[in-house]
């Protein structure tokens, strides 16, 4: 497809594409909520342009479920309740699908560096957490 | 302020060696950006603070993404991510003080995609990996028309948001010595929350001989104009015994040669009374890691 030069990801994946699972949070990189993973890192979208990603690899959260399923974090999210209203949430849960994949056993230290950019208002982060333990968890094949 | 969406218009290039950067650089001057990561670059033109009709990326200059070891010094490429420094275990070995640096600077998306050139240019009076370097006396290699120049990083920065870069001149790698055999280094930073500018940031690097301080390096950021070298306290600290008068008479003196300012984030008092008690952290670390 062809874009501007000024146009921005986050706006391709939402307004060209339809994906209204990407959000627009603060717009200047703060709040994390417009995350996508580019090549398997996490990125945010509305700090970039749309031109740079040409060629490359873009997972947003609809992305990450296997053959209709939830992927785990998707379903741990919901188990342990980690999802009020539900806005930083696709940010977030990708924030840790970067962090699992390449560190299927953080500590709790290394879950909270990973989601640091990742802003809630709602849950207090708690059980975000708890939900990425047990994602682990249970990815790791344990129950 | 509209942050949804982009809307200055410009050219962007994506030239594939240092040449033509430099080129289109030079053609376009005046009018002109670089840009690496976009992290810093894209906000100030989303809230109209910069206006740039062309924008020149240096991510696909090809051989510029590198972290390599020679001799004497690692060279780290332009188009080097935080990210790939973070994960570079030739640096985690090597410059500890580096790494915590880099760490604790902005969230993890933030530096999957800024570059520590991209960071350096921006020239932000308190940027924490700049700090780091200047206490492990970095240096920078920039190319432009008239060729090639190796510049210590302490005559970098000029001023706030400001470099000693030509228009026409561009960063294409950053050198830090090989650290001398018993050596430690630390870095320190204080901020609101986890994911925050730095209200006062310090660093130090420590050759030791024994049990005296054979040189030192300190260095301090968001207290000053730019981050700057804390000189008359490494000079207090050179040749002596490490002990904790002189480590907390070096740190006052650190505290008085910085200049800050009161801003959204701090005050002038608390940056001179937090810089003097970070100052000393990072002796004690430092000189701790050195096998003090």
């Amino acid at each position: 497809m062809l874009v501007k030069s000024n146009d921005l990801l986050l706006n391709v994946i939402r307004d060209d594409l339809g994906l209204m699972g990407t959000k627009y949070g603060c717009g200047t990189g703060e709040c994390g909520a417009c995350t996508v993973l580019v090549d398997e890192k996490p990125v945010l979208s509305c700090l970039t342009l749309a031109v740079t990603v040409d060629k490359k690899n873009i997972t947003t959260i609809e992305g990450i479920g296997a053959n209709g399923d939830l992927h785990p974090l998707q379903q741990a999210f919901v188990d342990t309740g980690a999802v009020q209203c539900g806005y930083c949430t696709p940010g977030m849960i990708l924030s840790a699908k970067a962090l699992l994949d390449r560190n299927p056993n953080p500590t709790e230290d290394e879950i909270k560096c990973a989601i640091k950019g990742n802003l809630c208002r709602c849950t207090g982060y708690v059980k975000i957490i708890e939900s990425i333990q047990l994602a682990a968890k249970r990815m790791r094949g344990g129950k | 302020m509209n942050t949804r969406i982009l809307l200055n218009e410009f050219e962007y290039f994506e030239p594939k060696t240092v040449s033509d950067a430099i080129a289109l650089l030079a053609k376009n001057r005046g009018k002109a950006k670089l840009i690496a990561g976009g992290t810093d670059l894209l906000v100030e033109m989303k809230n109209g603070k910069i206006k740039p009709k062309c924008l020149v990326s240096i991510m696909k200059i090809s051989n510029l993404n590198y972290i390599v070891t020679d001799k004497n010094k690692t060279r780290i490429g332009a188009g080097t991510t935080f990210q790939e420094i973070e994960e570079s275990k030739l640096i985690r070995d090597r410059y500890p003080s580096f790494i915590e640096a880099v760490r604790s600077m902005g969230t993890a998306q933030v530096r999957c995609m800024a570059t520590l050139s991209g960071n350096i240019c921006n020239a932000s009076p308190a940027a924490e990996a700049p700090v780091a370097l200047l206490s492990l006396s970095a240096k920078v290699k920039i190319s432009g028309i008239r060729g090639d120049r190796v510049v210590p990083l302490e005559e970098f920065f000029v001023g706030p948001g400001k470099t000693a870069l030509l228009p026409d001149e561009l960063l294409t790698e950053v050198q830090i010595p090989s650290p001398p055999k018993m050596a430690g280094c630390a870095f320190l930073k204080i901020s609101r929350v986890v994911a925050d500018v730095s209200k006062v940031n310090a660093a130090a690097m420590i050759e030791r001989a024994g049990d005296k301080l054979k040189s030192c390096k300190i260095a301090l950021g968001a207290v000053s104009p730019t981050p700057i070298r804390a000189k008359k306290a490494e000079e207090i600290l050179k040749g002596k015994k490490f002990d904790e008068e002189t480590i907390k008479a070096a740190a006052r003196v650190a505290s008085e040669e910085i200049k800050p300012i009161t801003d959204i984030r701090s005050t002038a008092e608390y940056r001179k009374e937090v810089s003097r008690v970070l100052v000393e952290k990072v002796l004690r670390r430092a000189w701790e890691r050195a096998g003090g």
